[in-house]
């Protein structure tokens, strides 16, 4: 299992996505699930980033590793106030541009592009979970 | 990520090459705007060289088409890659931004 922990601030972001997605290529998920992997670490770390240290800032941990060798498991960690991103009701996707609020779509998006995704508190810390099967879609 | 501008006849055409996130977001968000503010209403923008969107970069696109629809503006995006599309279709974008396959008939649609 890889591990990196870094504070969760924006500029952080690249070093994140690219340190995980080496992981996820050499473990063979496909370029698709690849991307679509990319795309969900982001949202979630732009979620710490944004959110879970209202008082200053603190650190994220990201680890990942092969599963029975048929899925790339990543988990995001941060010490935050609690948040289950997969309780919050997602936008309505289907208002116009007038109704349409600017919030809401990392969570979908995070929802939408995984295989699996799990949220649990443990210990003080707020973990998401992501599995990717390197069979499939 | 490159925002390269282009004065067309009919519209203003932006180039966007690399990937739209929450770091590259705001730069497109304020140059936009700042084209909308030189009234620069009609804006065509090419994303045959945008490898990938997040929602930041949804988020910079639906304010930007807000403010031109105060304006009676557009604006149209073009020749979506696979994952940008797919990020458009999940998050509804698809039918609220007028999407078309090429520059061409983004520009044929003004």
């Amino acid at each position: 299992m890889e591990v990196l922990t870094f504070p969760a601030v924006l500029e952080n972001l690249p070093r994140f996505v690219e340190s995980v997605r080496a992981g996820a290529e050499s473990f063979g998920l496909n370029r698709k699930k690849v991307q679509r992997l990319e795309l969900a670490l982001e949202e979630a770390l732009v979620n710490v980033a944004s959110y879970a240290y209202p008082q200053g800032t603190g650190s994220v941990e990201v680890r990942f590793e092969c599963r029975n060798e048929s899925d790339f498991v990543v988990e995001i960690i941060d010490q935050g106030a609690p948040f289950d991103i997969l309780a919050r009701t997602d936008p309505d996707t289907t208002q116009d541009i007038d109704e349409r609020k600017i919030g809401g779509l990392g969570i979908l998006l995070i929802k939408e592009v995984l295989d699996h995704v799990d949220y649990r508190r443990e210990a003080g810390k707020n973990i998401l979970t992501f599995t990717l099967a390197k069979e499939g879609m | 990520m490159n925002i390269v501008t282009k004065k067309d006849e009919k519209a203003m055409i932006v180039s966007l090459e690399g990937r739209m996130d929450a770091l590259s977001s705001p730069e497109f968000e304020k140059e936009m705007n700042g084209l909308v503010d030189k009234d620069e209403t009609l804006l065509v923008v090419d994303c045959s060289n945008l490898e990938y969107i997040s929602s930041s970069g949804l988020r910079s696109i639906l304010t930007v088409a807000k403010k031109l629809k105060t304006r009676n503006g557009r604006i149209l995006l073009a020749s979506l890659t696979d994952m940008v599309k797919e990020v458009f279709e999940i998050s509804g974008f698809s039918n609220i931004i007028p999407i078309h396959s090429s520059l061409e008939d983004a520009l044929a649609d003004l």
